[in-house]
């Protein structure tokens, strides 16, 4: 090849007939820099914000201390020190916003006159108020106050920290479950009586109501004493107390069981901080969200996002599938199939936000208004079906995208050899017998292709979501241990929503960002698990018809 | 529709109908299909132009033409595979047996179960050999296996496979050779046990030794099928055929025993074609 082109250069300049090459070389060069770029960027931003960095205490001219981890740092805009050269100044991350009121400050570099690294210093992330920097003043053990060196304190809260969780993770089961399952029996009770008033009562029937009656009585009475038991358990939780000192001297109470994860950045080691790291992953990818969820977890939304892609794939791809199969198999080819086949492809350009809003109306309303009519009319005027809901949520985007399934289906139908058709109606094959043994398996492949196109499309959308079931915060899963287990009408969470609420929605930006970066290069990462398993099938179904062994 | 309809009136071979002479002459076998002033249209455009002639029983028949002559498609009328077209249109009749194949109500899938067809490229399905075999007998609803296995075992030694692929039969069909394929698309086909077996240029694609596998094959299976075969090679036809029809440009030139056709053929248009002069 290059002696071909070399040859031909002695004729004629180089460049002629090259460019087309250059430019389609150029263009690649460009878009495979731009995906790196931006993925790049993503995994930079969003994979370094839970290693710990060093906690400097800085102190300013005119008196103010603070201590806090540089953010980041910039250049002042339009001035400059006497040399000439521009001034700069960086964004602490202090916390402490229950006492200082603000957790960032911004800190010119020419008005400090100390920075330090205290060794003692801590950071404290809590349940409430995000993250405390400072010292360790005071130590409650069981009532008892623990005397020592700042060190013995440091051990010793470390120490106390896992069985002070152990006691929150235990009240907050009960809670949970225990309370949970009383409500759930307690609201069953309530609409049975309910369902009862509404179909007009019979003698019988009120034996039956007051049968419910008592059983609410007893739950209630049950609920008292766990109540009362949740009460003990608090009480001697917050006999453990830590009191945290700013270097403002501040101080803040607060049980140990509040503490969620407590080090001391300036004296970790490489592998300390590694720690410290996984540690925050874990919390990231398996906990809740704390703090208006911008700290903790994204559990929820992750299996909110994975459940509804599940549900949007398994709704979108028989839909799909049996829309093309009709309108390349069995509709005779005119102007209607034309008109139709227009009207489907342009429907992947319908803005996804109108789907949104045909979701609402339509599934959410009349389908699942219908059904809470039909099905659940003691609950109402309180929904079942009738509002946001995963399932609902999941359709709405299924019709998002089943113009790409519908379009990849028929041009694998199309694909499909004549001759594999003619053989099988040859051996005295049904029209049906022949798409359903020869031709759809062969399309098998391209079926998938469209799968993971809709799949990769569902699973980023985030517009018809908010308007079909996404919530900020849903209490429940729509997965959990009550029957039926699986509950579709429930609301759910998502981590593109999650993106947009964290990044735009939460009271501290600056501390969110980094979570937005994370949930991104999650969600990436969720969607690109959905696909790698959707090209493993494929891959192997091509292998079949390759001829590989099966 | 009724599928068995046409599988019941299978006929036992000359029970009803006696003997009947050929349009040239000489005593020949039973009539297995009539082919009765047939003429194919895509739209406007007419591909087969009156074409008339008698295809004996268990005997080997073959069409020859130059490409495009019309003979594939006409070969594809006889199983109704060319409904599949759209725009194309057959007038006259094509009796199988007694039975006109294109009456209005007549079940097409039993037709094909009686009218079996191999194609010019080796078309197995993406499945095991075994599954390959079975295929018309599972569409036709015998799930039994002993009766499978005893049809596919039977199919594939009378496509003289069997000793070839016996120890693999759960493999993919497409591991095969070229010539092993075909002729497992031939055991695909007999496998249904049809009356009369269609091979549209089964050889087209094949080396010469696969080639000579299938020729010996026909012969073989003359005994129990009535086979019409498509060919572009002259000397094919004159190896494995009784009959030859020479096809022109829609028209059937000529029709005749292949041993008179080849060598005094009656028209000059026949004679300029198997010397060589076009085509």
């Amino acid at each position: 090849m290059a002696a071909l082109a070399r040859k031909r250069s002695a004729s004629q300049p180089a460049w002629q007939g090259q460019w087309p090459i250059w430019l389609s070389g150029i263009w690649f060069a460009v878009a495979v820099l731009m995906i790196v770029g931006l993925l790049g960027l993503i995994l930079a931003s969003g994979l370094k914000t839970f290693w710990p960095t060093p906690l400097w205490r800085v102190t300013l001219k005119e008196g103010a201390t603070y201590l806090g981890q540089a953010h980041r740092e910039e250049v002042i805009p339009h001035q400059f020190d006497a040399a000439g050269a521009p001034k700069r100044r960086t964004l602490y991350r202090v916390g402490n916003k229950d006492l200082s009121g603000a957790d960032f400050v911004w800190v010119d570099d020419d008005a400090v006159t100390a920075r330090t690294r205290p060794a003692e210093a801590m950071a404290v992330e809590r349940l409430e108020w995000g993250l405390f920097y400072g010292f360790v003043q005071q130590l409650q053990i069981d009532g008892q106050v623990v005397v020592g060196t700042p060190e013995v304190l440091w051990q010793t809260l470390r120490h106390e920290m896992p069985p002070a969780q152990r006691r929150l993770r235990a009240m907050r089961r009960i809670e949970k479950r225990v309370i949970g399952d009383i409500n759930a029996q307690m609201e069953k009770a309530r609409l049975a009586i309910r369902r009862l008033e509404l179909e007009g009562l019979t003698v019988a029937e009120t034996r039956v109501r007051t049968r419910h009656e008592a059983a609410i009585q007893a739950l209630q009475e049950r609920y008292a004493k766990i109540a009362e038991e949740i009460e003990q358990r608090r009480q001697q939780d917050q006999a453990f107390r830590v009191v945290l000192a700013s270097v403002g001297e501040r101080t803040k109470e607060l049980p140990i069981s509040s503490l969620v994860r407590v080090h001391r950045p300036n004296r970790l080691s490489w592998l300390g901080k590694a720690g410290v790291y996984a540690d925050r992953l874990r919390e990231f990818v398996f906990g809740q969200p704390r703090e208006a969820n911008s700290e903790g977890g994204v559990a929820p939304a992750i299996f909110g996002t994975v459940l509804m892609t599940l549900l949007m794939s398994l709704a979108v791809v028989p839909l799909g599938v049996l829309a093309a199969l009709y309108l390349h198999e069995y509709a005779k080819q005119g102007f209607l199939v034309s008109v139709v086949r227009i009207a489907v492809n342009n429907l992947a350009g319908v803005p996804s936000t109108v789907f949104g809003v045909f979701g609402l109306g339509f599934f959410c309303y009349l389908i699942g208004g219908t059904i809470d009519l039909w099905f659940f009319p003691e609950r109402l005027p309180t929904p079942t079906f009738g509002g946001g809901a995963i399932l609902w949520a999941s359709l709405t985007l299924a019709l998002l995208t089943v113009p790409v399934v519908i379009v990849a289906t028929e041009e694998a139908l199309a694909a499909v050899p004549r001759g594999a058709r003619e053989g099988s109606l040859a051996c005295g094959a049904t029209k049906f017998q022949t798409i359903w043994n020869v031709v759809l398996p062969a399309a098998v492949p391209g079926i998938l292709t469209g799968t993971i196109l809709a799949m990769a499309r569902g699973a980023g959308e985030v517009a018809p979501l908010m308007i079909t079931g996404v919530v900020k915060l849903a209490p429940e899963l729509p997965l959990d241990h009550l029957a039926p287990f699986i509950h579709l009408e429930r609301k759910f969470m998502h981590l593109g929503f999650h993106i947009y609420d964290v990044g735009f929605q939460a009271p501290s930006v600056e501390a969110s960002k980094a979570m937005v970066y994370m949930t991104t290069i999650l969600l990436l990462a969720i969607i690109i698990c959905l696909n790698l398993g959707a090209m493993r099938i494929r891959g192997r179904l091509r292998a079949q018809f390759r001829g590989a062994e099966v | 529709m009724e599928r068995t309809t046409m599988a019941v009136s299978k006929p036992t071979v000359g029970a009803r109908r006696p003997a009947e002479t050929s349009p040239h002459g000489a005593l020949a076998r039973q009539t297995a299909i009539t082919i009765d002033r047939v003429g194919v249209w895509y739209g406007a455009a007419q591909a087969i132009k009156q074409v008339s002639m008698r295809i004996a029983e268990h005997e080997v028949t073959a069409l020859i033409g130059p490409s495009g002559c019309g003979k594939s498609t006409l070969i594809r009328c006889l199983n109704r595979l060319n409904d599949l077209v759209e725009g194309l249109r057959v007038e006259g009749r094509i009796v199988l047996y007694g039975q006109d194949i294109y009456a209005p109500l007549l079940d097409v899938i039993a037709l094909r179960k009686r009218v079996g067809m191999v194609f010019q490229k080796s078309n197995p399905f993406p499945k095991s050999i075994y599954e390959n075999v079975a295929y018309g007998l599972r569409v036709d609803g015998e799930n039994r296996r002993a009766v499978l296995d005893a049809v596919v075992e039977e199919s594939l030694r009378a496509a003289a496979l069997w000793e070839e692929v016996k120890d693999r039969l759960p493999s993919s069909a497409l591991r095969l050779s070229g010539g092993q394929q075909q002729r497992l698309c031939i055991a695909r086909a007999i496998a249904i046990q049809p009356e009369v077996l269609l091979l549209d240029e089964p050889c087209s694609a094949l080396d010469p030794i696969a080639t000579g596998k299938i020729e010996e094959l026909l012969y073989a299976l003359k005994e129990k099928y009535t086979i019409v075969i498509v060919t572009h090679n002259m000397q094919q036809a004159a190896r494995v055929s009784d009959h030859t029809g020479f096809l022109l440009m829609g028209e059937l030139v000529e029709f005749g025993a292949t041993e008179k056709l080849f060598t005094t053929p009656s028209d000059p248009r026949t004679e300029a074609y198997i010397t060589g002069r076009f085509g």
